[in-house]
């Protein structure tokens, strides 16, 4: 039988997975090229990106469209900070908490608002921001960008930096997944996708708990655009605040299973592969391709990739957790 | 305020536009008591239950809990006071599991502590609504009578000191109802205050210590199950002569 809740041996695998996935990871450098590095580097930076969005996308079922305003926030926070000669690590911390705290404030905002209004609201928040980042020419450099101190030390030296920063920060934001999945928080937000009403009345405090989600799906973004603008070493408006990233994201989440614990980084690696073996070979619809992608999710996959066995009638057994 | 009431309502009224949903109702409600609430359709009673669980703000008066003013409470403070209630239409977690749903309730109100103790505890007050052998199902896969026992379900393990339970014997037929029935009297065995809003006056009649009637969003009338019906107020408003006359023996024989 299903035990509610408590899936400890479903737990015990994610980690044994992730764990495999970590070590190929570290021992890249060593085995692969710098184009393989570079891969790696930015699927774990989207690794990042869908666990995050998972807490409130997922989790919560809050359709967030923000990730690339916390992504630019982030690297903006970051890229001023080191050019005003803060070190590099303390800027990424900075970057960090000041994304946590910008979040915390737009959540109680727009979090009042509920499915496709939330939606809406999100997207405006990514534009406001962006337009923030190009008018105030004097802290951003505006519409010209912003450059970065390169580090010191060479290109292959760069390259395993950035790779282990990211993918340090992938570990940190797995294992906060692990412990919001299997506490009260987590159990507390999938009451809320499922009928927020119900969950009130319920004792669940449901404002509190969707800020909370909100912020978890925002700070380790900024950290990782942070990381990012440190890695480019030259940032603009139009690349930090990429409409195309906001949607990526929730694709790739629903792509692998949304409001699970693995989904996430499922559907980032299929992503990824898809693009970099299918789509650079059309690179001129490549978002027609995207749109492809979409439309089959919605029809063919609600519950993603890990829903798969469940739909197909392949015991109870299954990953799936709708 | 008697020593023995544990939720009073003052002069309480909601206004919506130019409609007054619920107008200067007063009454208390004693410890352990079965109260039916009865009225026309719209007369008002889902509105004074969302007031008297913070799902809407009153316009003007109070609602004591315990002697402690808890007009303004929000859903989630008064179902951690232990005010709990159902819904007339039945809000499960579709996706969850039948006993996740009412581990939520106890995890969020009762303080379970863990999620594994929350869980435990579901189990027994699934046992005691008689769904212990569906607890591994998605709740969506409920029939009708089975979800509202999961209602119910959810409600105990919120420990409840008040229940209000908003028509939970609609859609029934007698066979499920004479079971709701008897799953409301033993948790008033309990020492559970509850709350009836119910159109079936039989059920009303035969579980209510006291009526409460409500048309236009007032109380018209409040009293002994026997009095109500009888009052010639109640019949014009609600109950109309031919029911009356039927009820009327129903209440002497029953």
């Amino acid at each position: 039988m299903r035990e509610a809740t408590i899936g400890d041996s479903r737990h015990r695998l994610a980690v044994a997975l992730v764990g495999a996935g970590v070590v190929l990871v570290a021992l890249l450098p060593w085995l692969a090229d710098n184009y393989a590095v570079r891969i790696a580097t930015m699927i774990c930076l989207f690794v990042t990106m869908a666990l995050s969005w998972n807490f409130i996308g997922g989790y919560a079922g809050y359709p967030s469209f923000a990730t690339a305003a916390f992504f630019g926030f982030g690297a903006y926070a970051g890229a001023i900070l080191q050019a005003k000669g803060v070190p590099m690590l303390a800027a990424w911390l900075a970057a960090t908490a000041l994304t946590a705290v910008f979040s915390a404030l737009l959540g109680v905002a727009i979090l009042r608002l509920r499915g496709h209004y939330f939606a809406v609201g999100s997207f405006a928040v990514l534009e406001l921001v962006k337009l923030a980042a190009s008018s105030w020419a004097g802290l951003t450099g505006g519409g010209s960008g912003l450059n970065i101190p390169i580090l010191a030390g060479g290109p292959d030296f760069a390259s395993r930096v950035f790779l282990y920063a990211m993918l340090a920060l992938a570990i940190v934001t797995f294992a906060v997944a692990l412990l919001v999945d299997r506490s009260r928080l987590g159990f507390g937000l999938r009451c809320i996708r499922q009928n927020e009403n119900a969950a009130n009345m319920l004792g669940v405090d449901v404002d509190r708990l969707k800020i909370a989600a909100f912020v978890l799906s925002a700070t380790f973004v900024g950290t990782s655009g942070a990381i990012y603008a440190s890695w480019v070493s030259y940032i603009d408006p139009t690349d930090m605040f990429s409409i195309l990233m906001t949607i990526k994201v929730p694709v790739m989440v629903l792509l692998g299973g949304a409001g699970t614990l693995l989904g996430p980084i499922v559907g980032v690696v299929a992503f990824q592969l898809l693009e970099e073996k299918i789509w650079s070979s059309f690179l001129e619809i490549h978002s027609g391709v995207l749109g492809l992608v979409i439309v089959l999710l919605v029809f063919a996959l609600p519950g993603g990739l890990l829903g798969l066995p469940a739909r197909l009638g392949w015991g109870r057994a299954a990953q799936a957790r709708p | 305020m008697t020593g023995n009431a544990i939720l009073e309502v003052r002069g309480l009224s909601r206004v919506f536009g130019g409609v007054r949903a619920v107008d200067n109702v007063s009454f208390t409600l004693g410890r352990g008591e079965i109260v039916g609430l009865i009225g026309p359709n719209g007369a008002g009673k889902t509105t004074l239950v969302n007031l008297m669980t913070g799902v809407l703000q009153a316009s003007s008066g109070s609602v004591l809990f315990e002697g402690v003013d808890v007009t303004l409470q929000r859903p989630h403070q008064a179902a951690r006071r232990g005010l709990a209630r159902t819904f007339q239409i039945v809000q499960p977690f579709p996706e969850m599991t039948v006993l996740e749903n009412v581990a939520a309730g106890a995890l969020f109100t009762a303080d379970a502590g863990s999620i594994r103790k929350a869980t435990e505890e579901a189990r027994e007050h699934l046992e005691f609504v008689g769904l212990g052998k569906l607890a591994a199902l998605p709740a969506r896969t409920l029939t009708l009578p089975d979800r509202k026992r999961l209602e119910l379900a959810k409600s105990l393990a919120m420990r409840p000191r008040v229940l209000m339970l908003d028509e939970v014997n609609a859609g029934l037929n007698t066979g499920e109802i004479d079971a709701a029935l008897d799953l409301i009297r033993r948790i008033s065995a309990r020492g559970v205050t509850i709350v009836l809003i119910e159109h079936l006056m039989q059920v009303v009649l035969s579980l209510s210590h006291r009526v409460l009637v409500l048309h236009h969003g007032a109380l018209i009338s409040q009293g002994k199950p026997h009095e109500v019906v009888e009052d010639e107020t109640v019949i014009r408003a609600y109950l109309g002569t031919r029911f009356a006359e039927r009820h009327k023996g129903l209440v002497r024989h029953g």
